[in-house]
């Protein structure tokens, strides 16, 4: 079975670029631009991974994360959250919201990779 | 009063002057209709009474003669504001 | 012998043309042609001819017949009034002009502090005074219809006849009187139907009297020498007179002149010009002497020709007809029939708007509760009133005619009329030369005047034991011999109507005089006089003050609507507004505009009424600071010191919200500021992403294939020309900021840095827009820095195209001028900026919301450092759909502006 990850950001080059790295990691990469439906297409789509942004058109990342926090079936779900400001501040939030891990902008592909992998560990087959 | 000047020149002069005989005419005309012929006799006192023919011409002719007098100062103060307004527009040297 | 039937043929003709050139006139006024006739000197000059009635007509030689030359009298007083104009009359129309006045009722009500009840006790004395007056005419149409009937009729039908004409003529009056004089409602326009109406029959009248008076000199009595010869040989050769009398009757007449209703109206309501005065002032006493010109001759004539008994007030008619001339008896029955007819409609028309704006539309405003701001139409109500108003004073009139039985001679009606309208001399010369005169002073006159007029005059005319029984006549009422009705306080002897004019007007004077001296006036009142009286110093000036801060221009607007009709009132608002500097948008209520609406309301329904629905809604009245100076006194200084206190707070209360708002700003600034740090961090971060990821993927991945090999470049040359662009911003900002700018200034076409804006703007954009211009507007020199304002504009349009978030987008860009400025409006068919971004849009990295947007929230903080050190001004309109960014240059500002800026 094909690993499923849930990408949410909606810079294009940002996207393109997380996508040609996890897919060639073997997963199967669903992209979202914006934040405004971003929660219902995740609660569908019950992904193995979530990355989110937080700088997002129609709803921040922390909105997004506090619609899913209440949802139990999602609760097993990593959450790798990115954000461009990369203040200590920021990190904090994204802690409380729940998230698994918090990356900063720009971030190396190799940094991507592992941490995903690392989220993920033992969980897909 | 604005500006009051102690000399007119000559055409507001004659202007002011027409404008006092305008005021004046119905006094002066008042005190020919209204004084003399309160003082003609009616005959009550047993004097001669004055005739009718005459009293009717005296009032006419004093009639004929104000509105004469009217029609002229009408004329002369339209002459003068058509004058004056022709000065007025005139640039001034 | 005119048959009755061919009579009325006549009449009927008559009528009818007189129907039409009304009619004619009305159109003719109504297409705004036929000025030069309408609005003439000697249509006005005609007009006032209503002063002579069927009484001047027939009356005039039944008094001739009776008293010799008394008669002149009438004419004289008249003629004295007009040749002195400059006095009164002169101050009249003006006064009327200035304050817009309906009616002599609204006069004297606008000069003591529009006082309602003045005017209501006003205009029931005119009506009472008036009523009468109309009757005669009624009963001069029947008398001479008589003659007519006379000789035809069986006896005893004759007064079945006069019966029928008083009611017929009665209504076709009515009629005419509907149609021609509730056309406008504002009773301050010209009724130019019945004003040309009124001329011609001014020439009828004076024809056929002249050619009456022709006839009796020349074909009866055989020349000018027999006829003198013939009045000394008459029953009237000589002087009889009295010099009381003749002066009573003078002043009489010469008062009526000024206070009837008729002729306040042709006088100074339907006035068009002011000079028309100073030639009416010749021109009238010129027709009334020759109207009267003729009237001893026709009276000697009569007595000589006519059988003892019969009438002198219908020798016009009789004498004629007794020489068979009947075409000529025609044109005297038609010229009696002119002098009726005119006088009624005027009369009627005067009284009618006096009723209507004096009693009825109080009354009406009174029991209606919500006023004048209830919705609907007040003017059908206004016209309603007028017209029932008109129809009621004709009623009465044709009731007295009724009631009296046509008894009296005609003159003896004509001076009970001259003296009741008299009583308000004093109240108005009072009011026009006498600052001191104040409301209850004439209260107090036109009280005391009217009661003794209707006990010495009016009621003993009826005869003894008619209104007062012979008793109070011969004893006085109770006894009180000295209150006898034709000689009080015991001085007997007198000519009833001498004794009449003298007590009625002098202790009118009397009291009206000594009760102003101890009343004290209010400040409006005060005022009002002071506008009256030195209406020649500030006839534009405005009557008084309406505190306008609290009016409500939706409220106001409403109003006039209903009164003035919804077109005139919008034009009206529209024209306010535009002198207040506002285009489409209402007028702000401020004092100027509510004192001329309430002129504009005056002129439709009267001052007092206009005063009462305006401060309905304004809500209580304060006077001006301007015209309280005038009456500086201890009144005065407090209401000034109130107002300018209300004026403190006002400003105070402005600088506290100014400082509430500026207060708001710093704190959203100050979180900004606090955010700039981490903007700067995201705006760098987001494009650096992008650029290491793939110049990692390029860097070591393997297998790429050249077409992916080139895309991943591409995006990482695109996104470092996004970092390039955003440092750009950055420090194009920041030299900006601080004044470092170097500025090429040069003389530029608008219409060139326009184009090149837009051509820019669209290349850089896939998005359609539709952009509108006007190339004409654009063609503008300007001394400023081309590629600078370009840069501006290319922002503007750019973010139109980019936000714009209509179906399809518009984009419009409008240059207007105002004075030395030149503004560049750019408006989009989008739903604009939200309200609470307005305030930020023009800071640093106001970005709204998290669109899309591939700028970094500079570009608009740009342009507003851009425009103001090009002397300009940028700024967001905020309008009722959407919005607008309005760019302000000035023509000459930039020199200045860039003078400013240099280092000195």
């Amino acid at each position: 079975m094909t690993k499923h990850v849930v990408l949410v950001e909606d810079e294009t080059n940002i996207a393109e670029a997380i996508r040609f790295l996890l897919s060639r990691d073997g997963w199967r990469v669903e992209t979202l631009a914006n934040g405004g439906s971003a929660a219902e297409v995740i609660r569908a789509a019950k992904p193995d991974l979530l990355i989110l942004d937080v700088m997002l058109p129609g709803k921040t990342g922390f909105e997004i994360m506090a619609e899913l926090r209440s949802d139990d079936t999602l609760a097993e779900m990593p959450v790798l959250m990115l954000t461009a400001r990369g203040q200590a501040r920021d990190r904090e939030m994204a802690l409380q919201a729940g998230v698994s891990r918090f990356m900063t902008k720009p971030f190396s592909n190799e940094e991507m990779l592992s941490t995903v992998r690392e989220l993920t560990a033992g969980r897909v087959s | 009063m604005p500006e009051a000047r102690l000399f007119l020149e000559r055409r507001s002069y004659r202007r002011r002057r027409i404008m006092d005989a305008v005021r004046m005419l119905p006094f002066l005309c008042a005190l020919l209709w209204i004084a003399v012929p309160a003082m003609w006799p009616n005959g009550a006192g047993g004097t001669e009474a004055m005739p009718l023919s005459v009293a009717l011409r005296y009032v006419f002719i004093i009639w004929l003669l104000t509105i004469t007098a009217s029609f002229a100062l009408w004329r002369r103060t339209g002459r003068e504001d058509k004058a004056s307004a022709d000065t007025s527009a005139r640039p001034k040297a | 012998m005119v048959s009755l039937n061919q009579l009325i043929a006549v009449c009927l003709v008559y009528v009818a043309g007189l129907f039409l050139v009304a009619f004619l006139a009305e159109r003719a006024a109504f297409r705004g042609r036929g000025g030069w006739l309408l609005r003439s000197p000697l249509v006005y000059t005609l007009s006032l001819s209503i002063y002579c009635t069927a009484w001047t007509f027939y009356g005039a030689v039944g008094y001739a017949a009776r008293s010799g030359l008394e008669y002149v009298t009438i004419y004289l007083g008249p003629s004295l009034v007009m040749i002195g104009w400059w006095w009164v009359l002169r101050r009249l129309v003006r006064i009327g002009r200035a304050q817009r006045v309906t009616s002599v009722a609204d006069l004297i009500s606008a000069r003591y502090g529009k006082s309602n009840l003045l005017a209501v006790m006003v205009t029931i004395m005119a009506v009472v005074g008036v009523t009468p007056y109309i009757a005669l005419q009624l009963q001069s149409v029947t008398l001479s219809v008589s003659i007519f009937a006379a000789t035809e009729t069986a006896s005893g039908q004759g007064g079945q006849i006069n019966d029928n004409a008083a009611f017929w003529v009665a209504a076709g009056l009515a009629v005419f009187t509907l149609l021609f004089g509730t056309r406008n409602l504002n009773a301050n326009e010209r009724h130019h139907g019945v004003v040309i109406a009124v001329a011609v029959e001014a020439v009828v009248k004076l024809v056929a009297l002249v050619a009456v008076g022709v006839f009796v000199v020349w074909g009866v009595a055989g020349g000018l020498s027999e006829t003198v010869a013939r009045i000394d040989a008459s029953p009237i050769s000589t002087w009889q007179t009295g010099g009381g009398r003749w002066t009573a009757l003078i002043v009489l007449s010469a008062a009526a002149l000024v206070c009837l209703p008729r002729m306040f109206q042709v006088m100074v309501v339907e006035n068009d010009d002011e000079r028309h005065l100073q030639i009416a002032s010749w021109a009238f006493p010129l027709y009334l002497l020759a109207i009267s010109l003729f009237v001893v001759p026709i009276a000697v004539v009569g007595l000589e020709l006519m059988p003892e008994g019969a009438n002198p007030d219908l020798y016009v008619l009789t004498v004629p007809l007794s020489q068979g001339q009947n075409g000529l008896a025609m044109l005297a029955f038609l010229g009696g029939f002119s002098s009726a007819t005119s006088m009624v409609i005027v009369a009627t028309l005067a009284l009618s708007t006096m009723m209507s704006n004096h009693i009825v539309m109080p009354l009406w405003l009174k029991l209606n509760d919500a006023g004048a701001t209830q919705s609907g139409d007040v003017r059908t109500v206004v016209i309603r009133a007028r017209r029932l108003s008109i129809m009621l004073i004709i009623t009465l009139g044709y009731l007295y005619y009724s009631a009296s039985g046509g008894s009296g001679a005609l003159a003896a009606i004509g001076l009970i009329s001259f003296g009741g309208v008299a009583q308000f001399l004093p109240a108005l010369l009072g009011g026009i030369f006498w600052r001191g005169a104040t409301r209850t002073g004439a209260v107090a006159g036109l009280s005391i005047g009217f009661v003794v007029w209707m006990y010495t005059m009016l009621l003993p005319s009826f005869g003894p034991d008619a209104a007062l029984s012979a008793a109070v006549f011969d004893h006085g009422p109770l006894g009180l011999g000295w209150l006898r009705p034709q000689a009080l306080f015991g001085i007997a002897g007198l000519d009833p109507t001498v004794h009449a004019v003298w007590w009625s007007l002098s202790l009118n004077t009397l009291l009206f005089f000594v009760v102003s001296i101890f009343s004290f006036p209010t400040p409006l009142e005060r005022l009002q006089g002071a506008q009256f009286v030195n209406v020649f110093d500030h006839s534009s000036g405005p009557a008084h003050g309406w505190s306008a801060s609290q009016g409500r221009t939706e409220d106001l607007m409403i109003m006039s609507q209903r009164i003035l009709g919804a077109t005139e009132a919008k034009a009206f608002f529209k024209r306010e507004a535009a002198q207040q500097g506002r285009m489409g948008v209402p007028p702000v209520p401020t004092q100027e505009f509510v004192q001329a609406l309430e002129r504009e309301l005056a002129a439709s329904v009267g001052a007092a009424t206009a005063n009462a629905m305006i401060s309905q809604i304004i809500g209580g009245q304060a006077i001006s600071v301007e015209d309280l100076m005038a009456v500086a006194d201890e009144s005065a200084q407090i209401l000034e010191y109130s107002s300018k206190l209300e004026t403190k707070s006002r400003q105070l209360a402005e600088t506290a919200n100014e400082l509430g708002r500026t207060n708001e700003k710093l704190t959203q600034l100050s979180l900004q500021k606090d955010s700039f740090l981490s903007q700067i961090s995201h705006e760098l971060r987001t494009p650096m992403t992008s650029i290491r990821s793939f110049s990692e993927i390029l860097r070591d991945m393997e297998g790429l294939s050249a077409a992916e090999k080139t895309r991943y470049a591409s995006i990482i040359h695109s996104e470092t020309i996004r970092l390039t662009r955003l440092l750009d911003d950055l420090l194009d900002l920041s030299v900006l900021e601080n004044g470092q700018v170097s500025l090429n200034a040069r003389q530029v076409n608008l219409h060139d840095v326009i184009e090149q804006s837009v051509t820019t703007a669209q290349a850089s954009s896939a998005r359609p827009i539709d952009i509108r211009r006007k190339p004409r507007n654009e063609d503008v020199t300007l001394h400023t820095d081309g590629d600078r304002l370009a840069q501006v504009f290319i922002n503007i349009v750019a973010n139109a195209i980019k936000y714009c978030d209509a179906a399809a987008p518009v984009l419009t860009i409008a240059v207007r001028r105002h004075d030395e400025d030149v503004i560049i409006g750019f408006t989009d068919n989008g739903t604009g900026i939200p309200v609470e971004g307005q305030n930020l849009i023009f800071e640093k990295f106001a970005r709204l919301g998290n669109g899309d947007a591939d700028g970094a929230g500079l570009g608009l903080a740009i342009c507003r450092e851009i425009i103001t050190r090009l002397g300009g001004q940028i700024s967001y309109v905020q309008h009722d759909q959407g919005g607008s960014f309005e760019v302000r240059l000035s023509r000459t500002g930039l020199a200045r502006e860039a003078q400013r800026l240099l280092p000195a």
